[in-house]
């Protein structure tokens, strides 16, 4: 951190931090919205010139490796497609009246302020600045879900507080029994709660604590994942807030979370006298998937169908990486990146379908290739993308994770490719049914924002046809680090 | 660490334990109240003996914060709370008080069974303050699975909080604590406030959070 005015990583947190005081005082919605995307947009270079800067030495309290970098990029990039879909999003909020000019202000800050928690996150090199941040971000989207004031959404922000809220203390217990833990070893001080020294003592931290630690953070962090059973605040808060916040918790939040049991999991892989978290990460993965799979099927609400299918990736995802060999982290990791890029994409397709129909629910919902063709498509090819259809990419990540762990574990890895069918069916039953048929409700045209969705949907497509030598390098590479 | 520093940690660090029972069986919204003063209370004196004891000046910060926002200013809110939105009938439980109260003498068994065998026996203060303090937590943690309503859902959870900053202040030399314990005093004040800002009452009639619940996402 030495060269602060050329240095990225500081200013990839002043930046939002920065504009999310700014928004909060600028009056002008529309002009905010642009400044909101041209921020973001800068956020995002920031994030790239993070690949090809050289790594410099763990700071004091910021670090920048190989994993989070994959993390701050997906993000960075995810959050800059989301506020150009929020630009046109709330411009019809506004003009249905659902939200105000005032409300705006306070979303426009709160959008760069949530940013700002997931990049400090990521990019924190201490345990206590993670947890801090974690509950930053968290804190930020409780405010956004109850934004539009209905008693729905009262109710979801309320669960999602106190759900979070008990997590958020479980995982600073967890954290402090880490700290405990390398107390002895570490020496007193912020030493014993830094990534880097902790990883470099891992194998001289004390067992028994260590465990208890993992825990209780697994429990909090996990939480915020949504891993069975500890899910229920999310359909909730994907259901009820603005669907580019569902964009972001879906795409982002739930990936910073995972990326902190990660760290912690990668801290007792280090250590040889721990329990193993593999089974454990392998049982819970696997109970999210079964579970939300049979969740999927009755499904009112189109958001909070979604929002279950959300549920079920970060299963997956949870399943690959407890796995735990290299091909399965590397699928790990490109799962969580296709699925942010296409869930995210397709809560910009439900935020435009229910802007069109006036209503979320299913039953409301009718042939929409007939009266929005556009929004019908897109909708049906990013269904497609998620139940891991052939050629979108998270066909090949799903098939690395299921190849990855047949010789291994057989009758496990059956059940996951069960969960993944009962789901894929679940889905497809619902979207086929709001794609064709006979249109209903509301038919006139509405104003679409199609690039964001274009950008995303074409990636997963590229990623499942020619996935690029330079993500394969880079992620083997993440994959390495894992262990 | 000399035997009278290790038991009068010990005694405040079990009275707060004691009080999370007190809370437990509360039913009137006053008394309830007031034994979470208590509480805030005697988590302050307990952070500041250790700040005595450990000689780590910075958390008698945290025990300052602790007397002034949980011990007086969020009782005060509460209160308002509670005389404007008129809410001074009797709270219910879910489980009876019975049950609710085993429920709890098992959680501190486990606590201590737990924290007295995953922890290294050299250092006592530590390590009896890590036992109490995850009983308090889960005593918190019950408290919020027992309750109906938004207020005593919101005192179980600073209970359990406080319960943390119980142990984090016993792990002795730990960084951020301060910093953690502003964390959620600002947690905590989103809450309250979010009582206040949603006005609860004013959508549902009641605080009772079963009401709230019947506002289910899908039977719209």
């Amino acid at each position: 951190m030495s060269h602060f005015p050329l240095d990225p990583t500081i200013w990839s947190l002043v930046i939002p931090a920065a504009s999310a005081l700014f928004l909060a005082f600028f009056r002008d919605w529309r002009l905010a919205a642009r400044i909101n995307v041209l921020v973001c947009f800068l956020s995002f270079c920031l994030a790239l010139s993070l690949l090809a800067v050289p790594r410099e030495a763990p700071g004091r309290y910021l670090m920048v490796d190989d994993l989070n970098v994959v993390f701050l990029v997906l993000n960075a990039f995810v959050g800059f497609t989301t506020s150009l879909f929020s630009a046109g999003y709330i411009q019809h909020e506004i003009e249905v009246g659902r939200l105000t000019p005032r409300l705006l202000r306070f979303y426009h800050a709160m959008y760069q302020f949530l940013l700002f928690g997931m990049t400090l996150a990521l990019l924190a090199n201490n345990i206590g600045v993670l947890w801090a941040s974690v509950e930053t971000a968290t804190l930020t989207t409780v405010l956004m879900v109850g934004i539009y004031r209905t008693p729905e959404a009262i109710e979801a922000s309320w669960k999602y507080m106190m759900l979070s809220s008990v997590a958020i203390a479980l995982a600073l217990f967890g954290t402090t029994l880490t700290y405990m833990a390398a107390r002895q070893t570490v020496g007193e001080g912020a030493d014993a709660m830094r990534w880097s020294s902790l990883f470099t003592h891992a194998a001289t931290l004390d067992p028994p604590l260590l465990n208890l630690a993992f825990l209780f953070v697994l429990l909090g962090y996990g939480t915020k994942v949504g891993l069975f059973p500890l899910h229920a605040w999310l359909p909730d808060a994907h259901a009820e807030g603005p669907t580019p916040i569902s964009a972001v918790l879906s795409g982002l939040l739930l990936n910073v979370a995972l990326y902190s049991v990660i760290r912690f999991k990668m801290l007792l892989a280090g250590n040889p006298n721990v329990l193993s978290p593999g089974p454990i990460l392998i049982t819970m993965g696997l109970a999210t998937v079964l579970f939300a799979a049979f969740m999927l099927y009755r499904r009112r609400d189109i958001k909070r169908l979604f929002g279950y299918s959300s549920i079920e990736h970060m299963g997956i995802i949870t399943f690959a990486f407890g796995l735990g060999n290299p091909l399965a982290n590397f699928a790990g990791l490109l799962h969580m990146a296709l699925h942010s890029l296409t869930k995210s994409g397709i809560f910009f397709m439900v935020g435009h379908i229910s802007q069109a129909k006036g209503s979320q629910k299913i039953a409301d919902i009718r042939g929409l290739t007939e009266s929005h063709p556009f929004l019908g498509w897109g909708l049906l090819a990013g269904t497609l993308a998620i139940i891991g259809m052939p050629p979108f990419g998270i066909f090949l990540s799903e098939f690395l994770i299921v190849s990855s762990g047949f010789s291994s574990h057989p009758w496990i890895v059956l059940l996951l490719l069960l969960g993944l069918l009962v789901a894929f069916s679940g889905l497809a039953l619902r979207i086929s049914g709001m794609a064709f048929g006979k249109p209903s409700g509301r038919q006139e045209p509405i104003r679409v924002m199609p690039l964001p969705f274009l950008i995303h949907i074409l990636a997963v497509l590229t990623a499942g046809i020619v996935l690029p030598h330079a993500v394969v390098g880079w992620f083997r590479q993440t994959a390495q680090l894992l262990r | 660490m000399n035997t009278f520093d290790f038991d009068v940690a010990h005694l405040l660090s079990g009275s707060l334990v004691l009080a999370s029972f007190v809370l437990l069986y509360q039913d009137r919204v006053y008394a309830l109240l007031h034994v979470f003063t208590f509480h805030a209370l005697v988590l302050s004196l307990s952070v500041a003996w250790q700040a005595f004891a450990q000689g780590a000046p910075h958390l008698y910060i945290t025990a300052g914060v602790a007397l002034v926002f949980k011990a007086i200013l969020i009782p005060v809110a509460l209160r308002r709370i509670v005389v404007q939105l008129r809410i001074h009938q009797i709270l219910e439980t879910v489980g009876g008080i019975g049950p609710t109260m085993l429920a709890g003498i098992s959680l501190v068994a486990l606590s201590l069974v737990v924290t007295l065998r995953t922890t290294p026996a050299g250092d006592r203060l530590s390590r009896e303050d890590l036992a109490f303090a995850l009983a308090v937590i889960l005593l918190g943690m019950l408290m919020i699975v027992t309750r109906r309503n938004a207020i005593s859902q919101v005192i179980g959870f600073m209970s359990l909080e406080n319960g943390l900053i119980l142990a984090a202040a016993g792990a002795k030399g730990m960084p951020l604590v301060v910093e953690i314990s502003v964390a959620f005093a600002v947690l905590i004040a989103f809450i309250v406030i979010g009582i206040f800002l949603f006005r609860i009452r004013e959508r549902f009639d009641t605080v009772d959070i079963l009401v709230v619940d019947q506002f289910r996402g899908e039977r719209r």
